[in-house]
């Protein structure tokens, strides 16, 4: 499918009541291509990430990915059934792990495999031993969430998502939510799949990170893209007020705390 | 006429006896209100009006009449209709809805406390509502509920006393048969306090050791 774009946002807007939240977004993104949204609160920086499987479907425009529409209007049962097998393909991570307490490292990464894509106990352990290898936690495999770090978490939270083998990665401010000191570790977990090409759409205030690691940046603010390119223009030479704005707020803040 | 225990050793076996059946009687009601318990509260949470009206019927019912009451019906009343039930079994039946009405709000209450993180994160790698709900929500809610509902059976181990007027040989009833030939209440209704005392701290200490147990998984 050449012609086809790989993830396509068209005519995005949302509102609750008379909120506006996403306001005609449009976004196209390729295969392997890593995008940092960024934006004050409330900008709808999530809410548009969400709109991408349906945690927060749109009012109107649509969304596609791979020449399927994610929020095609169909009948209750039938959409439950198409957004469960979509989601499948677009895996996510949360700001706050939302990993599964009561199961151990191993149950969070297995039970999804082994639910939806029939895996046997012994498959679905190796690939949980794959992806932890892959995040850098082998030794905690049998311990409960409980027993780990944010860090530990989060990074655990990703390999989870990765067991399912999804075409694209969505983070939610995956590393808002950590200690300082642990935020480089999930970096360096995001930055290695950047290397290994992985799709992302990532939604951040660490700017310094998504300079480095992401091939396009949006500035979102009041639901709408305000402006787009590559980082270097974005942090160097933002082509907006706004933009510049947030940036030189964000900076001030980043070197009060440091 | 004084008081005079060592008539009680000669009906120890007669109370252990009585104890087994207790305890019999208090895991298979604390079973059956558990596990209905949770449909139950599931009903009343997901279910279509078709179910969940009946179980909020079932439940008011349940709720509002006394226990002694339900007991006779399901033993007494049921034979009118046909179904004739062992003693044993309608104990279990009537204590476990019982308490299974009890234990579906504490279940719902928990239910509804699951983090809705929880929901997305299950529901983002693509699990159905179901699913999600089966293997990722109950669980938690049911760890969550272990202390209230740890509650709960120890009432229902008290409660089991009451299945002594359907002729289950439980604690209670075989105290009184002591009773009935020794004629000495004081001392039988006292060592039946004692064995109900026991088992209730067998039930305690069960307790608390699932607790710990979960402790780590919550």
């Amino acid at each position: 499918m050449p012609d086809v774009p790989f993830i396509e946002i068209r005519h995005a807007a949302k509102s609750f009541g008379a909120l506006e939240v996403l306001k005609d977004i449009n976004l196209t993104v390729d295969r392997g291509q890593i995008v940092a949204i960024i934006g004050p609160s409330g900008s709808g920086k999530s809410t548009l990430l969400r709109a991408i499987n349906e945690l927060d479907p749109l009012t109107s425009g649509e969304v596609w990915l791979e020449g399927v529409q994610i929020n095609k209007k169909l009948p209750h049962r039938q959409y439950e059934k198409h957004v469960n097998q979509v989601r499948q393909d677009i895996g996510m991570v949360f700001q706050h792990f939302n990993l599964f307490p009561h199961l151990t490292v191993r149950g969070n990464i297995t039970l999804a495999p082994k639910m939806l894509k029939g895996l046997t106990t012994e498959e679905a352990d190796r690939l949980a031993e794959e992806q932890l290898a892959k995040v850098g936690l082998s030794e905690k495999i049998d311990e409960f969430p409980s027993r780990l770090s944010g860090g530990q978490k989060q990074r655990v939270a990703i390999a989870r998502a990765l067991a399912m083998k999804p075409k694209v990665m969505l983070f939610d401010e995956a590393t808002s939510a950590l200690d300082p000191e642990l935020v480089e570790e999930v970096n360096l977990v995001m930055k290695q799949l950047a290397e290994e090409h992985m799709t992302m759409i990532i939604v951040t205030h660490e700017m310094d990170f998504a300079a480095s690691v992401c091939d396009r940046v949006l500035f979102m603010d009041q639901g709408v893209v305000v402006e787009e390119g590559p980082p270097g223009v974005i942090f160097q030479t933002p082509a907006h007020e706004r933009t510049r704005n947030f940036l030189r707020k964000h900076l001030a803040r980043a070197a009060g705390q440091a | 006429m004084g008081l005079d225990f060592t008539v009680v050793p000669d009906y120890f076996g007669v109370l252990m006896l009585g104890g087994a059946w207790t305890i019999a009687i208090t895991i298979g009601a604390g079973l059956l209100s558990f596990f209905i318990g949770i449909l139950f509260a599931v009903i009343a949470l997901y279910g279509h009006w078709s179910v969940r009206l009946p179980v909020r019927l079932f439940a008011w019912l349940f709720m509002g009449t006394p226990l002694l009451l339900q007991l006779f019906l399901i033993y007494f009343g049921l034979i009118q209709i046909g179904i004739d039930l062992p003693a044993f079994v309608a104990g279990v039946i009537g204590l476990g809805l019982h308490f299974a009405v009890y234990n579906s709000e504490l279940i719902q209450a928990s239910i509804l406390a699951v983090d809705k993180g929880q929901y997305e994160g299950a529901r983002t790698l693509g699990l159905s509502r179901g699913q999600t709900l089966r293997r990722v929500v109950i669980p938690q809610a049911v760890r969550a509920v272990v202390p209230p509902m740890g509650n709960n059976m120890i009432a229902l181990l008290k409660d089991s006393a009451l299945v002594s007027v359907i002729g289950v040989m439980e604690i209670t009833l075989a105290a009184q048969q002591a009773i009935s030939r020794t004629y000495r209440p004081f001392e039988f209704y006292l060592a039946a306090a004692a064995c109900y005392y026991v088992v209730n701290l067998a039930l305690e200490a069960g307790l608390r050791r699932l607790e710990r147990r979960i402790a780590a998984s919550r």
